[in-house]
């Protein structure tokens, strides 16, 4: 075992039904690194998580997880590891309190109640430790599962879409105890769907339909993709919008309030393109790195007529 | 005011099929639940039993013992399954349940049957199923005046113009005056108990899927046994708090008897109430959500109480019905309770029925542990 690599696996797939979730996939993941897990809904995100964890035991593949390889040693692996799964899995009619303790003894942490009060306290809990968590609001529910995940000291984290549905300020302040965690040397990968999530990682992988379509740190990314970009400003962008919809050497075109995205593969025949458009009045032209929504968008484009058949 | 649509009714009927057939648990529950009752009340239970298990204790073997054998067979009623001459044999068997009458034959019998003396004959009857004896006992009141007609001299017909050739004496054991609740509070604890300990479990695993708090339980190093066992503990607690309650309205309220010992009832609840934990649990780990689980506990429960006794006399079903019956838990725990409360019998007496719920709870815990699912494949 390399003992820098947290998370080491190659050639893992699992297949659900005969369709195929993952597909050959490999990641070797440094201790005290914050990974980001990006793609669509579907594409395999959680799957790849609960295979890493054991609760998925992949049709073929192999590697290890801290240490322990994926198949064999799970018993050790969910002992150091702190999973979070995308929906709220602690116990709604148990109060805070009650939920932290259940944690800790199922760890058979030796000094139980003191771990639990300071989870509490670090939380800033303390009057509220006898509140059922099923009344607690979206991004409180959220941090309780975030205390409740480290109470045991993992070596590593999985977050499974942690901030989904949770406001701006929530995510913030989930994100600084993210990195906080990861200064002390602990290792996490994160799923998301938010792009400045994303932003905040220290590498992202790309997932789409169980393959891995990029990887890498985000200006890696960026520049992997040959994406060139062009942001317009105006009034009226939505009619721009839809006039360059379909022009040859454009392949995308986002609308973002009062801005508009368009991008193409291709610098030179992207800028020829829209030479005729940039004499209408009213709209100002600048060329521009593309943004990690407009590559991941472009990602997917060959897939789209996959996605649309699909519902 | 606003319309009723029938196009808006359609549209929810049509959404309400199509589910309905989705769950193809409800949907096979919604049928089988009415076969499965039709085949019970119509064909198993028979609340007139025949062809009892008899023992025969002569004490004065003679020719009259084989006209006596016929005679009771041909009531129907019972069936001679064994002859002794061993007043504690005869007992025994009587105690464990093993037969359900006694008929003894008095030394001097025959003697007295000749010189017309009017000799009687000893039936004992366990009573504790008042039901079960009841026809039978009305049978054999009429065998004195039919039998050994054409046997003794003169066709018996002085005497019997007047009196009967010989006396039947019945003796109703352990339940003489033949009330019912002696026989129905009993069995009423194994009947609470299959309801409430495999609905409570059959929901505890079905649950945690359902609120989604399972995949965090699998994510964390619990041993499929330590879930169990930390979730079928607290049931047992439960269990002997409502035995308790059942058992002081039974003694309190319905003056049941309390011949056997409390530590032997105590050793057959927690048997039987681990028993139908680990049934519970094996349904939890079938059934796909709460209300599915609440169909499977109705479907092991009904055989429950018409299969075990509890309803109506054993006895008194088919022999498929019987094998049914000797497969659930509460058959078994059913003897058991009767047993030792109405008896007093001990477990040593009640082995027969001791194993076969041991037997019953060490395969359920093995089926509930292998079902158990550690992942989420």
């Amino acid at each position: 075992m390399s003992s820098d690599l947290v998370i080491d696996v190659s050639g893992l797939s699992k297949s659900f039904g005969g369709r195929k979730v993952v597909d050959d996939f490999a990641i070797q993941v440094p201790r005290g690194q914050v990974w980001g897990f990006l793609g669509p809904n579907g594409s395999g995100k959680t799957t790849t998580i609960r295979m890493l964890c054991g609760l998925l035991v992949p049709d073929s593949g192999t590697g290890t997880c801290l240490g322990y390889d994926i198949r064999t040693g799970s018993e050790m692996i969910k002992r150091n590891v702190g999973y979070m799964t995308q929906k709220f899995s602690f116990y709604e009619d148990l109060s805070i309190r009650e939920n932290l303790d259940f944690v800790a003894r199922v760890y058979e942490m030796p000094d139980r109640r003191q771990a639990v009060d300071q989870a509490i306290a670090r939380l800033g809990l303390t009057k509220r430790e006898t509140q059922l968590a099923g009344q607690l609001s979206g991004g409180w529910k959220q941090r309780l599962a975030l205390a409740a995940c480290i109470l045991h000291k993992p070596k590593l984290l999985l977050l499974d879409e942690p901030t989904a549905g949770v406001d701006p300020q929530a995510r913030r302040d989930f994100w600084d105890e993210i990195h906080q965690l990861a200064a002390q040397g602990l290792t996490v990968l994160v799923s998301t769907h938010y792009m400045d999530e994303a932003e905040r990682c220290d590498r992202i992988v790309y997932l789409a339909y169980g393959t891995v379509l990029a990887r890498g740190t985000v200006p890696e990314v960026l520049a992997a993709s040959n994406l060139h970009t062009w942001i317009v400003t105006g009034d009226d962008v939505r009619t721009l919008s839809h006039d360059l919809q379909a022009v040859p050497g454009i392949t995308q075109v986002s609308v973002f309030g009062t801005t508009l995205h368009v991008s193409g593969t291709d610098a030179a025949a992207l800028e020829m393109a829209i030479t005729p458009f940039r004499q209408r009045a009213g709209f100002a032209w600048m060329a521009s790195a593309p943004s990690l929504e407009d590559v991941f968008i472009h990602l997917m484009a060959p897939y789209r007529e996959q996605t649309n058949g699909k519902h | 005011m606003a319309n009723i649509s029938g196009a808006r009714i359609v549209a929810v009927f049509l959404k309400e099929i199509v589910q309905m057939r989705r769950d193809s648990v409800t949907f096979a529950m919604i049928l089988w639940i009415p076969v499965m009752q039709l085949i019970l009340f119509g064909l198993a239970i028979n609340s007139d039993p025949k062809h009892l298990p008899t023992a025969l204790n002569i004490q004065d073997p003679s020719v009259f013992s084989r006209r006596i054998v016929q005679a009771f067979e041909n009531t129907g009623y019972f069936s001679i399954d064994a002859i002794t001459s061993s007043e504690t044999e005869a007992d025994a068997m009587l105690q464990s349940g093993k037969v359900a009458f006694v008929i003894s034959i008095p030394p001097g019998f025959a003697r007295k049957l000749l010189r017309g003396d009017t000799p009687q004959l000893l039936i004992d009857a366990d009573a504790s199923d008042p039901a079960a004896a009841a026809n039978a006992m009305a049978a054999a009141s009429l065998i004195p005046s039919s039998t050994f007609a054409r046997d003794l001299p003169g066709g018996g017909k002085t005497a019997s113009a007047t009196k009967p050739l010989f006396e039947i004496v019945v003796h109703r054991r352990y339940n003489p005056e033949g009330i019912s609740s002696y026989n129905i509070v009993p069995g009423l604890i194994g009947v609470i108990l299959t309801m409430t300990m495999v609905l409570i479990t059959a929901l505890a695993v079905t649950r945690e899927f359902e609120r989604g708090t399972m995949e965090n339980l699998m994510a964390m190093p619990l041993q499929p046994a330590e879930v169990m066992a930390g979730k079928i503990l607290p049931y047992i607690i439960v269990g002997y708090v409502q035995v308790t309650i059942v058992l002081v309205a039974a003694l309190v309220l319905f003056d049941v008897p309390m011949l056997g010992s409390y530590f032997d009832l105590s050793v057959g609840l927690a048997i039987f109430i681990a028993a139908n934990l680990s049934v519970g649990f094996t349904i939890s780990t079938v059934a796909r959500n709460q209300l599915q689980a609440m169909q499977m506990t109705i479907f092991f429960f009904l055989p429950s109480i018409l299969l075990s006794g509890f309803m109506f006399p054993f006895r008194g079903m088919p022999t498929w019905a019987q094998w049914i019956g000797e497969v659930l838990p509460n058959t078994h725990f059913m003897r058991i309770v009767r047993g030792i409360m109405l008896k007093g019998s001990g477990l040593v007496d009640l082995f027969g029925d001791v194993w076969p719920l041991l037997a019953f709870m060490l395969a359920a815990i093995m089926i509930a542990l292998m079902r158990y699912r550690r992942t989420l494949d």
